[in-house]
């Protein structure tokens, strides 16, 4: 966990590199930059639509966090219940298994039909659907996976159930609760924007990346999933830097991996 | 008149009753354990041991038979939390430190955070792991963790201790310094124990009774009183205690082990 400038370098200098070479390739092989601009016209764009892309990253940007919330506070409260009780367990996963095979992102249009056009209540929703599911599925995984020697110690103890949960199931669901956390959190981004292209407030960061790309404005469209790209990366190391504050004893943590 | 520690009635156990895979694991077992003895089950692999020890401490349900601890159901007995259980496995948890390991059955008991840090203190002294409360368990060896496990189990100073091959993970020297500390711990207080071992001399060392167990089902085959008074470092060398050895053994070996 210690931060090294040998470790903290690395990709930045990869990540350099790509850009350049991606400039110079570009320089010959298509300098009207039509279909894919170099990234200077990206960066370019970018300070040109400053003010507009950090209204868009704020709209877009609460749409994924409000519904990566809830989502996640959904899926965490309902992995709890199917644990706990056998009859919800065999009354809901067979409903889940159905729901989880809609294609969520397909819904969007429908669901701005019943929110209104420009509401963005249904993209909210969107991710809230789309997050659930992974994060559900290996909650419950995890919490299943409880040694049952230390339940039988717990169990010694008299412990409630309840209590059980609290000190040995929970733990032993974390891994991959935060594993999950952080394929929502990239999910969640993907599903406001995709849904944002149906629907929603006009200056979120969907409607901006399919207005500058219907205009032939290719380097605009660019700035905007750039932006969306880093309101991704900094939820990915927002649940990196939570994962690490919850599991600070597990070996993943302890050596460092993300 | 006293209260039996432990009486068992006439206990059979089998697990998956009426399917295909179903295991006679105990049969008829009758066995009374009075307050302050020190008694160690020994007996082939699969005989039973765990399954006696689990169904004392009511994690499962005798199939026949009754079974009371401290006058009280076996059921009623965990719930008083009478017992304090070490498990083969040493079954730490990974994420709480070493001495919060320890205080966890008093966390449950509702000990305040004074005396719960008071007395794991003690009880990491008392196995020689002082310097060690802050550590995770997946820091210390395999022997250290047993030992851990150990102190959890004494922690809160129950009259009756069930330990599961506790010692198995410990190499030698560890082993008989932990043998003692249980036994200085034994004589101090009243506790009753129940040992189960594979080690014949460490089934002697420890205890006032022996119960041989064979295997198919479980049953109790022989039980042998060992008198040697209060151990010392001369004890294994007493011929009193090669005598109690050598007759274990004969008694195992009848047993097919
Ligand atoms: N949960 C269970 N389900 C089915 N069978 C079981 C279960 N627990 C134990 N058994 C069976 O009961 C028998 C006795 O098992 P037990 O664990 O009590 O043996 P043991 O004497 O402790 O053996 P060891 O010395 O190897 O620990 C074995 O045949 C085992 O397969
Ligand atoms: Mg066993």
């Amino acid at each position: 966990m210690r931060f090294r400038f040998a470790e903290a370098s690395a990709p930045l200098v990869a990540g350099v590199g790509i850009l350049l070479l991606w400039e110079g390739s570009l320089w010959i092989l298509s300098p009207d930059g039509f279909v894919l601009p170099p990234p200077s016209d990206i960066l370019g764009s970018v300070g040109e639509n400053a003010s507009e892309l950090w209204t868009a990253a704020r709209i877009t940007g609460w749409v994924v966090v409000s519904g990566l919330v809830v989502g996640v506070a959904f899926a965490v409260a309902a992995s709890l219940l199917v644990n706990r009780f056998r009859l919800a367990r065999e009354a809901v996963t067979p409903l889940m298994v159905a729901v989880n095979a809609i294609p969520i992102i397909a819904l969007a249009p429908i669901f701005n039909n019943w929110f209104g056009l420009t509401s963005p209540r249904s993209n909210q929703i969107i991710v809230v659907l789309l997050v659930f599911f992974p994060v559900f599925i290996n909650t419950v995984k995890g919490l299943s996976l409880a040694d049952s020697s230390q339940i039988e110690l717990m169990e010694t103890y008299a412990a409630s159930q309840w209590r059980i949960t609290r000190e040995v199931r929970i733990p032993t669901a974390m891994p991959l609760f935060f594993t999950s956390l952080k394929v929502a959190s990239s999910l969640a981004v993907i599903g406001a924007i995709v849904a944002e292209y149906f629907g929603g407030r006009q200056d979120a960061l969907g409607p901006m990346i399919t207005q500058a790309a219907g205009l032939t404005r290719y380097a605009d469209a660019w700035a905007a999933v750039l932006v969306g790209t880093i309101v991704g990366t900094i939820l990915y190391f927002l649940a990196v830097a939570a994962e690490r504050a919850a599991m600070p004893w597990h070996d993943s943590v302890r050596r460092g991996s993300i | 008149m006293t209260t039996e520690a432990i009486r068992a009635t006439d206990v059979s156990k089998v697990f998956n009753l009426g399917k295909t895979n179903q295991v006679a694991a105990l049969l008829n077992i009758d066995l009374v354990i009075e307050p302050g003895e020190f008694v160690t089950l020994i007996g082939p692999s699969g005989c039973g041991k765990s399954t006696l020890l689990r169904l004392i401490a009511s994690l499962i349900p005798t199939t026949s038979g009754s079974i009371s601890v401290n006058g009280k159901t076996a059921e009623q007995a965990r719930l008083d939390q009478d017992y304090g259980m070490a498990f083969q496995k040493a079954g730490l948890f990974d994420w709480r430190t070493v001495a919060k390991n320890i205080e966890l059955p008093l966390e449950l008991m509702g000990w305040k955070s004074s005396e719960r840090k008071a007395r794991s203190k003690e009880m990491l002294d008392l196995v020689q792991l002082g310097d060690f409360g802050n550590h995770h368990p997946a820091e210390l060896s395999g022997g250290m963790q047993q030992r851990v496990a150990i102190a959890r189990a004494l922690s809160f100073k129950p009259s009756l201790l069930l330990m599961d091959e506790p010692f198995g993970a410990l190499d030698e020297m560890t082993r008989e310094h932990v043998q003692d500390e249980l036994l200085r711990i034994w004589q101090d207080t009243d506790t009753t124990v129940v040992f189960v071992t594979h080690s014949v001399p460490e089934a002697v060392y420890l205890s006032t009774r022996v119960v041989v167990m064979s295997p198919r089902p479980g049953q109790i085959s022989t039980m042998i009183d060992v008198d040697l008074g209060g151990r010392n470092q001369f004890t294994r060398d007493d011929p009193g205690f090669h005598q109690a050895v050598t007759e274990v053994r004969k008694a195992l070996r009848v047993v097919g082990a």
